[in-house]
């Protein structure tokens, strides 16, 4: 009697080599990924003037900072090193009427920022960085003595985060270039 | 005398291996979902500037991306500077508002990242904003690198 054979194969597929498929793949998209997050220095820009004259703004409440062409820095028409952007920045704002000269209140003080045209990119981004550190700090003293805590780790949209935003808002005024 | 045997443990010494193929395809998707491959050729080249004070941007899908820097030409070469939107450089300046307007009817909430070169001459950079300030997109940033 001729038995036939009766193959004993199991009827499913071998499931060891699925881990190295994966891994395969896993480590394909662990090189190509690049989880990429946009950073930089946010701005609003003025609209377009229309017809409509703009508010009048007191001199006192403008602080104006040219760069020229030699990536010097006059605040106020006197020239100012990189350094002590910062702090000036800082005194003109957290003023509150004290000199005569500078801004009336924080809601008050606008920063008018005018370049020329061959101005160094690189110059201006460090002023404009200047400028949002002079505000991240007020923000950061005004929050720690109000509630305790950084401004940074206020959560945004909250109402404490909102109310120190309120205190000293970003008024960064881009001049109209001149023409030619 | 009752004679006690000392039990053994019935442990294996070996760990299950068999969840591995799972564990690895959650990392795996969680990759897939993430990655975002490049989708624009860079045709001008762009160092970035360095700064302290940035912020994040979680937003991807609100950003719209304008490049500015020197040309790239054949053989290492940098030409002069140049203006790229998405995948073309615009020679036109003029035409610049109208892209950027069909892109903000698209994308009311638009953020315009300028990543530009950090050689760059600012005469540039104030056209391009005179432009977007004619088309409506007011809400513009400065790409850079954290100062390290």
């Amino acid at each position: 009697m001729l038995k036939k054979k009766r193959d004993k194969e199991s009827g499913e597929i071998d499931g060891s080599s699925l881990a190295d498929i994966a891994f395969l793949l896993l480590i394909f998209f662990l090189v190509v990924t690049t989880i990429d997050v946009d950073t930089g220095i946010g701005l609003v820009l003025p609209p377009i003037p229309d017809d409509i004259e703009p508010p009048p703004v007191r001199e006192r409440n403008l602080l104006n900072i040219l760069v020229n062409a030699q990536g010097m820095i006059l605040i106020d028409d006197e020239p100012a090193s990189l350094n002590n952007v910062r702090d000036r920045i800082k005194t003109f704002v957290d003023n509150n009427g004290a000199d005569p000269n500078l801004s009336e209140s924080p809601d008050d003080a606008i920063v008018s920022i005018k370049t020329d045209r061959r101005t160094p990119y690189n110059i201006y981004i460090d002023m404009l960085d200047e400028v949002m550190g002079a505000y991240a700090e007020l923000r950061h003293q005004a929050s720690m003595d109000r509630f305790g805590v950084p401004f940074t780790s206020l959560e945004q949209n909250s109402e404490q985060y909102d109310e120190i935003r309120d205190m000293y808002p970003k008024k960064i005024s881009i001049a109209e270039p001149d023409e030619g | 005398m009752a004679h006690f045997k000392k039990k053994q443990a019935g442990t294996k010494q070996s760990i299950p291996t068999s969840a591995m193929p799972d564990v690895v395809f959650m990392l795996l998707i969680f990759f897939m979902v993430t990655t975002v491959l490049r989708e624009v050729e860079l045709q001008v080249q762009v160092n970035y500037a360095d700064a302290e004070n940035i912020e994040k941007i979680e937003q991807k899908r609100l950003v719209s991306y304008i490049y500015i820097g020197p040309e790239r030409l054949s053989g290492n070469r940098l030409g002069e500077t140049k203006v790229q939107i998405d995948d073309s450089l615009i020679d036109d300046m003029g035409s610049i508002r109208n892209i950027m307007y069909d892109k903000l009817m698209e994308e009311p909430r638009l953020i315009v990242s300028l990543r530009v070169d950090e050689d760059s001459e600012f005469g540039t950079i104030t056209d391009v904003q005179q432009e977007l300030r004619h088309a409506g997109t007011l809400r513009i940033n400065y790409s850079t690198r954290r100062e390290i």
